[in-house]
């Protein structure tokens, strides 16, 4: 446990600082290398497609990964947005079902 | 088809459209600045230490493998590697802006892009794909959830473990349910069928043998490929 809260140690501030950079670099990496690619129909087909399968991509595992109770819990949350067409609904009846059938499971 | 020859804006309006978007991502995330905070502490990392990591890096999962390779002395080399390879992903995110942010001045389009995480990215791109032309969302979004996220490490980090595990609350599956919401936003017909089930198969498939992030590019390149070929055919 550190004796000072406002200690900086560093070599903590070089990994800090060296972190920073490296997550700026792939948040602005993608974006400056498509400077170099001509932009046409093919290119803008590509671009479409790739946010929904990031989001597959990242939530696929999470739902494969959990239990019965997550899996409720994403059809939940689903549903939701589907009826109420509002995110926020969809993520209070999402957690609130998982809450719910963690308890219950 | 012609997105990148039209204006977009940038407005006041539309930072605080996006940050009043983003206020049930920032609060389920408050939970995991408090857990995050405390498990800084534990690792020897230093009040000041902790809040000036959330406040530069912003990135919540690599911020966690950091701590988790922390030491004395502080592995520096390993700890900035394991952060490019946890954030890469954000390559793709960015690029998907391009059609629209390249229509923005540079200093916009660059500085929005430090605040760009895996949930607020897609509130600003929804927008887009709606026809909307506001491309402030994403600044807005992200500096509410910035000092959210900072202000929760610090408090973490001061006042120990009081909420316990997030798990608990449901409060980890926050982000579950969000992109399974953006999902359904996100959804054009039939057509997005295919590319989907590759991303979603490459993704669980990559994960269970190769650790990180990777899946995320494996599978998000592997479904938009498949939907770009077959679209062009």
């Amino acid at each position: 446990m550190p004796a000072d809260p406002w200690v900086l140690d560093p070599l903590a501030v070089a990994a800090i600082a060296g972190m920073s950079l490296a997550t700026y670099s792939m948040r602005a990496g993608g974006f400056w290398l498509m400077r170099w690619m001509p932009m046409s129909r093919r290119v803008e087909a590509w671009l479409r497609h790739i946010p929904g399968a990031v989001i597959v991509a990242l939530l696929a595992p999470m739902v494969a990964r959990g239990g019965p109770a997550e899996l409720v819990g994403v059809a939940a949350a689903a549903l939701a947005m589907r009826v109420v067409g509002h995110d926020l609904a969809a993520i209070v009846a999402g957690i609130a079902t998982v809450a719910l059938l963690r308890q219950v499971l | 088809m012609t997105e990148h020859l039209r204006p977009v804006t940038f407005t006041r309006a539309g930072a605080f459209r996006g940050a009043r978007d983003a206020l049930p991502m920032a609060l389920g995330s408050v939970a995991f600045g408090l857990v995050f905070g405390v498990a800084a502490r534990q690792a020897g990392l230093s009040l000041a230490e902790a809040t000036l990591m959330s406040a530069l890096v912003f990135a919540g999962s690599s911020q966690f493998v950091a701590i988790g390779i922390w030491g004395s002395p502080v592995p520096v080399f390993a700890v900035i590697v394991a952060t490019l390879i946890v954030n890469a992903r954000h390559l793709l995110m960015g690029a998907a802006l391009r059609p629209w942010y390249s229509r923005l001045s540079r200093g916009r389009a660059y500085g929005s892009l430090f605040f760009m995480t895996d949930t607020n990215w897609p509130l600003q791109l929804q927008a887009f794909l709606r026809g909307e032309r506001e491309g402030a969302i994403l600044l807005g979004s992200g500096l509410f959830m910035l000092s959210t996220w900072v202000a929760s490490t610090a408090l973490g980090h001061a006042g120990g473990a009081i909420i316990g595990d997030p798990r608990t609350w449901g409060l980890d599956f926050t982000v579950v349910a969000f992109f399974a919401a953006v999902l359904v936003k996100l959804w054009r017909g039939r057509g997005d069928a295919l590319p989907w089930i590759v991303a979603a198969v490459v993704a669980v498939a990559v994960h269970a043998v190769v650790p990180g992030f990777w899946h995320v590019i494996a599978g998000a390149l592997a479904g938009s490929l498949v939907g770009a070929v077959r679209d062009a055919r």
